[in-house]
């Protein structure tokens, strides 16, 4: 899967979860500051994107998950 | 009385007592109805068809240990493929094993824990997905008058109860954002299998202690978890409503 694949997908998944139109994410949103997302959303958009690509966010890891980059990063990097 | 059209509740120890009730009277306001039993067939087989009597439009046996969390999970995935979605929970399921604390055995004390208390949290945790995503639901557990009061004999049982009310109120507030509502209904003496235990001398002697002179009966608890399941309680949530005759207060 390639980077651009998996950022499309981190934003639908985004867009699902946090009931927002795509056009309005940015590689470089904020979940909290720019889209409006609270701990519970952060929790379930952890887990979607778990599943949806097969890896495990340890709690310590995704408190650095705070913008959409930032997820690409992480799931790039860790994806098998 | 209660207006439970086009939702679909899990009741787990649904098969006798006051579990058994919880389902009828909430499938008498026209919920479908997953009913969890531990093992007990024929007695589990005589609810369904209370259950379906009742008007429930849809209703399911689902045997699974509260215990094991996996099951829980499954059996969550499994009522919300079956019966339509999730929208009530009653956390009913309940064992009871009186020992003075000195003579209780750790085994005793664990599976009250585990069936009781994380039994309650299994499927508490299974259901937050399914109902947050939908923006709403209700979760009630049945907690008791000992987990107030305490009582000799109950360490363990009452301790169980006791966390449940802890359980009920961290839960209310982590979901209150997403309009799930949790409450728990707490009985006093009431009239089932765990009760009919005690001698006569025993049950003469609690009544003296109910202000309203009585046991109570499993619809007396059943109609309190069904108001809280509902929406007449949508501005409910993080309660403990007793239902023990004036008991406790």
């Amino acid at each position: 899967m390639t980077t651009a694949n998996v950022e499309q997908k981190v934003k639908n998944i985004i867009a699902d979860q946090l009931g927002v139109g795509e056009d309005e994410i940015k590689i470089t949103s904020s979940f909290i500051e720019d889209l409006g997302a609270d701990s519970l959303d952060i929790v379930e958009l952890v887990m979607a994107m778990e599943e949806e690509f097969e890896v495990e966010i340890p709690d310590e890891e995704a408190e650095n998950i705070k913008t959409v980059q930032d997820a690409v990063n992480y799931i790039t990097t860790h994806k098998k | 009385m209660f207006d439970f059209t086009g939702k679909t509740a899990l009741v787990t120890g649904a098969s006798r007592g006051i579990g058994r009730a919880i389902a009828v009277a909430l499938a008498k306001g026209g919920a479908s109805v997953a009913l969890n039993y531990a093992g007990n067939e024929a007695a589990a087989a005589e609810a369904l068809e209370l259950v379906q009597r009742a008007g429930a439009p849809r209703a399911k046996l689902y045997r699974f240990d509260v215990a094991d969390p996996a099951a829980c999970n499954q059996a969550v995935e499994d009522v919300v493929a079956e019966l339509g979605g999730l929208h009530v929970l009653v956390n009913n399921a309940g064992i009871a094993v009186d020992q003075l604390v000195m003579r209780l055995k750790d085994e005793d004390w664990n599976r009250q824990l585990q069936v009781n208390l994380t039994g309650a949290f299994n499927l508490t945790r299974a259901v937050t997905r399914p109902m947050m995503k939908a923006r709403g639901g209700s979760i009630v557990n049945l907690t008791s008058v000992v987990g107030e009061m305490g009582n000799a004999g109950q360490a363990a049982y009452a301790a169980t109860k006791a966390g449940l009310i802890g359980l009920t109120k961290s839960v209310a507030r982590e979901l209150a954002s997403r309009n799930v509502r949790v409450n728990a209904v707490a009985p006093g003496y009431i009239e089932t299998d765990m009760t009919a235990a005690l001698p006569e001398a025993a049950k003469t002697k609690l009544q003296e202690l109910i202000p309203l002179a009585r046991l109570g009966t499993a619809e007396d608890v059943a109609n309190a978890v069904a108001f809280l399941a509902s929406d007449l309680a949508s501005y409910v949530t993080g309660e403990v409503l007793r239902v023990n005759g004036g008991m406790y207060m």
